[in-house]
């Protein structure tokens, strides 16, 4: 059993670790593992000089602050009025947004981008956040957040002379601290991830993403090398990998949290 | 009894953010159907009503065909593997093992890394020659395999990347729902005679069922939504192998310019996964609930 965890776990690490080898070396030792070999960050520099990373992760730092905030906000007042008011059609209206779980963004890249092209959105950061703006998954987060906040809290708030505003703010969201932190971390890892719709949307270097960038970089027929090319893969993942190290597990407490229904 | 939503608070709480949501969720997927139903707009003539012509169309469409049948086969194949290979990760992660926090990291971080750079590291893994995959087979003596260059592996190939990517995301879930597993129940196992296996799959594995089943329909939905992959290794080749139902729509409408036929598509990939949905929900769900 022990035996068959280490092969598992260490197979597991293969692909990456080859990369990790190749972008530490020089390009004559791709595929010529020598323990003696010389570790040189020349690939790194090369990569980070070829292509404006930089301004790539720049990008992508925008585009997940308009989407985290946005969907801080716009989940948080969908989920408050699901759970403490009474309308007309709510259960039918949740379901509804609950389509979006099955149905997401990705899916309807077709239609989106025509409706981006008809506003004047394409090529534009705040293009790529629009379809992602508001969130199903946060608002069934939250939702399920609030519904646990007890009643009475809520009453002696009121009791208080404190209005809808003031019991959102004061009583509900400090007590979801913990749910906004998993969420926060599940939608940065997952914008940070997003590939097809950024590609779709982008023409120009000036608002590409990490993933974008890397892709347009990385393609291996228009003549760069494999060493540049596994240097510039870990240089865009580098920043996810080192938050991983730091804050595994609370990482992996959250992404439980936000996975258990 | 909650309060009634007046209306002005219901416009702020309600209307303006869940417009946003309709807007690129609800709207699109109405609007695919309505186009669906028309034709390209050309520089000489204006869109017009075709009826169902297009759907005519992708009856008749043998890529089509093949695509959808390289979208079962991989939805088939990655989501028994993700399922058998997380569990088995929990498992030896959850054990007293020396080393289990070096193993969760190996098996968690390909989680942590963008699609992309996924794909980037495996087409340098299968890239003939130089990969360490062909560099391992010329060791044993085993003669190099283009992975992603042959119509035979190619499709295997990207479900070997995909369940790579997920697999250790769906160890997390099964992690936890193996530490709400009561000692007791596999004491009392234990007592009667049951070996590990036996434990395994009579206590432990029924206990997980809806950590299988949240796990399974994760797994589906990433087979239909992720094709970062194909388009960084294979762009659906060779003689569409790789082809994805997403990927095809990708293609038809961003390389083709093919609105029209993009839309249909959609409409098609919607009740696809409507159709899942409702399985999911009358035929799985119904038995998850007996705890």
């Amino acid at each position: 059993m022990t035996a068959l965890a280490f092969v598992l776990a260490g197979v597991w690490g293969l692909p990456f670790l080859y990369s990790v080898w190749t972008a530490f070396h020089d390009e004559k030792y791709s595929a010529n593992f020598r323990w003696d070999a010389p570790i040189s960050f020349e690939n790194f520099v090369q990569a980070w000089n070829a292509a404006p990373f930089a301004l790539y992760f720049a990008n992508t730092f925008i585009l997940i602050a308009i989407v985290i905030v946005a969907n801080f906000i716009l989940c948080t007042l969908v989920a408050y009025a699901f759970v403490r008011y009474r309308f007309r059609w709510a259960g039918f209206l949740f379901a509804l947004i609950m389509v979006q779980l099955l149905i997401s963004p990705e899916i309807l890249i077709v239609e989106n981008y025509l409706t981006l092209s008809r506003i004047g959105m394409t090529d534009t950061i705040l293009g790529i956040a629009l379809p992602y703006l508001n969130s199903a998954f946060g608002i069934f987060l939250l939702r399920q957040t609030f519904m646990s906040v007890p009643k009475s809290l809520d009453e002696a708030a009121q009791l208080e002379g404190a209005g809808a505003w003031r019991v959102l703010w004061n009583v509900y969201v400090p007590l979801a601290k913990p749910v906004y932190l998993a969420y926060g971390l599940v939608s940065i890892s997952f914008h940070w991830n997003n590939f097809l719709w950024p590609l779709i949307v982008t023409n120009s270097p000036e608002v590409r993403p990490v993933t974008v960038g890397l892709s347009v970089f990385a393609t291996v027929e228009s003549g760069v090398e494999w060493s540049l090319v596994n240097a510039a893969t870990l240089m865009t993942t580098a920043p996810l990998i080192i938050a991983f190290l730091i804050f595994q597990r609370q990482f992996v407490v959250n992404f439980m949290r936000a996975g258990i229904k | 009894m909650n309060k009634r939503l007046p209306l002005g608070l219901g416009f702020v709480l309600l209307v303006l953010p869940c417009s946003l949501l309709v807007a690129f969720t609800h709207y699109p997927a109405v609007k695919a159907i309505i186009n669906s139903l028309w034709n390209n707009a050309s520089s000489r003539r204006p869109s017009r009503f075709v009826g169902l012509e297009n759907y005519e169309a992708m009856i008749a469409d043998d890529k089509l065909m093949q695509v959808l049948t390289n979208s079962g086969l991989y939805a088939l194949g990655t989501i028994p593997a993700a399922i058998f290979l997380s569990v088995s990760m929990a498992l030896l992660v959850n054990s007293r093992f020396p080393g289990t926090g070096l193993m969760r990291l190996s098996f968690f971080l390909p989680t942590m890394l963008p699609l992309v750079a996924v794909a980037n590291i495996w087409l340098f893994f299968y890239a003939p020659g130089i990969g360490l995959a062909s560099q391992m087979m010329n060791a044993v003596g085993l003669p190099t395999i283009n992975f992603l260059g042959s119509t035979e592996t190619s499709l295997a190939s990207m479900m070997v990347v995909a369940v790579w990517k997920e697999a250790g995301l769906f160890m997390i879930f099964y992690l936890a729902a193996l530490q709400g597993v009561p000692e007791n129940l596999k004491d009392a196992a234990r007592l009667e005679g049951a070996g590990p296996v036996r434990v395994f799959f009579d206590v432990i594995f029924p206990l997980l069922r809806p950590t299988t089943i949240f796990v399974a329909v994760n797994a589906l939905i990433n087979a239909f939504r992720l094709i970062d992959h194909i388009i960084v290794m294979t762009k659906g080749g060779p003689d569409n192998s790789s082809a994805l139902l997403l990927f095809y729509i990708y293609e038809v409408t961003f390389r083709q310019r093919d609105f029209a036929y993009g839309a249909t598509l959609t409409v098609l990939m919607v009740a696809l996964l409507g159709a899942l949905a409702a399985f999911q929900f009358w035929v799985l769900d119904r038995k998850t609930h007996y705890q």
